[in-house]
């Protein structure tokens, strides 16, 4: 093994990382907080094919490797070959990293269950854009609907420091024996990754401490454990009883362990949901850049005298059910503001409430527009006087 | 997106509020892109364009004589009171609706021959949009010039290098970067002063409205 630049940075632990450490202010892009995140993380190998906007952090990225921060680095031949030797570096128990953004994000579907499906600790960031439909590059996050059932824990920033923070808390929560499973930092493209803002950063000299895979519920595959056909056949082909239920049962664990992520989230990133204002009428549920779209909104609706509150959701898979039955206690209306054509937030929340009549799906942009905070502001007023609320 | 990003970076060390963001679509010489600068004194939540804009600088009169905008006309959202500031030698004519809008909207249009400017002073037309901020700086100071300066020098420097000049012993490769950076900075100094001294306003008012 090469000496790294790594070996000067002191292991500590993800509760030291991100609650005791003195954190300093950068003025930094997106891309740039994914790197700073990722330099402060212990990786071992990242692996990347590029896609806008994507690019940018995973060529800083290699610039980690570069200086040492990151032990091995290459371009694959493509998304798919990425995220299958991901899959690879961490059958043989790395701390691994890598990211893509829409087209990409589509050509390697089907290694993503696969991740969740060998239990593996995968951190990987989703820089989201529009696929084609029709082709662009411009941020939406459509993606995201694709991945809901993929097994893997979801969690979608708002901003440059949710970025940083979400990325060293998931190789915390990826990596607890209990949850093992692959964790999406989600942002939107270019309003996340290409905006630059104030970051708080803890010291570049210390980073979390390393991945111990002996404590893996599926034990990696090293020469103390080779590969042995047990890892595959049984659970491949309902052939018996046994490879039946085995595979049943381990499907039903993969879903479990999310369940059993819910606490880590709640510990490392102060709650699967955050609630502004819960007492209002009006409630906006949002995620990623929407809720920054929708905090503006709620200014110009104090402004008009309207009273609204502001659902952020951090966690979408595993989905805060119970926590957004419990925020939306008063609401008797809720707008889902969205940038993707789908509506795949506003479909989640529906399916979590019970009186959903009151659900405003909308408004959506995609396809790279910006959501002015007025076009919120409309929907509130529009459901506000369809309700009687005005 | 370069000036922006200068003009943000001098905001934040100004003590200010700020974000940068830029848009682009296809990445080739000659295709427009936008990038935009919030700067307040409250925190800024708001992301993606700025539909709403107090300034807009026009950095290649392409985005007007070629409709290589994002809105049309090219000044679609300005604020009441807006201010232009567009890169060419000269005034562009703009039709007798364009500016009876701009006349409507009180805006103060400005042109400024940037590309000309930063080929006279620093022999490259890429420090164009050094000019430009020059310009900007001309009309309104969105901070102080110390901070514009320590932005530029953050920017062209690598930041590091220079944050850490005074602390740390620079190897020669540095202190050779390190001279590099002082004489391009010094240019740009120059440069911006020089266009300060060039921009020109240019009424708004439409060649047939009647006087008032």
């Amino acid at each position: 093994m090469r000496d790294t630049t790594r070996d000067s940075q002191r292991p500590i632990s993800a509760d030291q990382m991100l609650f005791d450490e003195p954190r300093i202010e950068h003025f930094i892009t997106g891309s740039e907080a994914v790197a700073e995140a990722v330099k402060r993380a212990g990786v071992e190998m990242a692996i990347a094919y590029p896609i806008t906007p994507q690019s940018e952090s995973m060529h800083l990225v290699g610039e980690l490797y570069d200086q040492g921060y990151v032990e091995d680095f290459y371009r694959a031949e493509n998304e798919f070959a990425v995220m299958a030797a991901i899959h690879g570096a961490a059958l043989g128990g790395g701390r691994v990293f890598t990211a893509t953004s829409g087209p990409g994000t589509l050509r390697a579907m089907e290694m993503f269950p696969v991740w969740a499906g060998a239990r593996q600790p995968i951190v990987c960031a989703f820089m989201c854009r529009g696929v084609s439909l029709p082709p662009s590059i411009q941020p939406e996050n459509i993606e995201m609907s694709m991945l809901l059932d993929t097994g893997m824990i979801m969690l979608h920033a708002e901003n440059a420091q949710d970025v940083t923070d979400m990325i060293l808390a998931s190789f915390a929560i990826a990596e607890m024996p209990e949850v093992h499973l692959p964790v999406g930092v989600f942002m939107d493209g270019f309003f996340v990754t290409h905006t630059r803002e104030v970051v708080q950063l803890p010291p570049a000299d210390l980073c979390l401490a390393p991945y111990c895979s002996e404590h893996a519920p599926v034990p990696a595959l090293n020469m103390e454990t080779p590969p042995m056909r047990v890892t595959r056949d049984p659970l491949l082909n309902k052939s018996n009883f046994v490879s039946g239920a085995a595979n049943a049962s381990w499907h039903q664990e993969v879903l479990a362990a999310a369940e059993r992520a819910r606490p880590h989230i709640n510990h490392y990133l102060g709650g699967t949901i955050e609630v502004e204002n819960p007492e209002a009428e009006v409630l906006i549920i949002a995620s990623g850049t929407a809720v920054s779209q929708s905090r503006e909104a709620l200014r110009l609706l104090s402004a008009q005298g309207v009273n609204a509150g502001l659902v952020k959701v951090r966690s979408i898979r595993p989905f805060p059910t119970d926590e957004i039955i419990a925020a939306t206690e008063h609401a008797r209306l809720i707008v889902v503001p969205e940038f993707n054509a789908g509506g795949w937030l506003a479909r989640e929340v529906k399916a979590a409430l019970d009186h959903n009549s009151r659900v405003v799906a909308g408004p959506r942009v995609f396809g790279g527009m910006s959501m002015p905070p007025g076009l919120i502001v409309s929907a509130v007023n529009e459901g506000m006087q369809a309700r009687g609320l005005a | 997106m370069t000036a922006a990003h200068i003009l943000g970076a001098a905001a934040h060390q100004e003590g200010l509020k700020t974000t940068v963001n830029p848009f682009f679509g296809a990445e080739k010489r000659l295709a427009p892109a936008e990038s935009y600068v919030r700067i307040a004194s409250e925190p800024i939540f708001e992301r993606g364009e700025v539909l709403y804009p107090d300034i807009i600088m026009i950095f290649h009169p392409h985005v007007i004589t070629m409709g290589k905008s994002y809105t049309m006309p090219f000044f679609e959202g300005l604020a009441p009171g807006g201010i232009l500031l567009i890169n060419n030698d000269g005034p562009i004519e703009l039709s007798d609706e364009q500016l009876a809008r701009l006349a409507d909207l009180d805006a103060r249009l400005h042109y400024l021959p940037a590309t000309k400017l930063a080929q006279e002073v620093s022999g490259t037309e890429l420090s164009t949009n050094i000019a430009m901020l020059g310009g900007l700086y001309a009309i309104r100071e969105l901070t102080s010039m110390d901070s514009l300066v320590h932005a530029m020098t953050e920017r062209f420097g690598g930041g590091k290098f220079i944050a850490s000049a005074t602390t740390a012993v620079l190897d020669d490769a540095v202190k050779e970067k390190f001279g590099k950076v002082s004489a391009m900075i010094e240019k740009n100094i120059e440069l911006i002063e020089a266009a300060k001294m060039r921009v020109v306003e240019h009424p708004v008012h439409p060649k047939n409205a009647s006087a008032s």
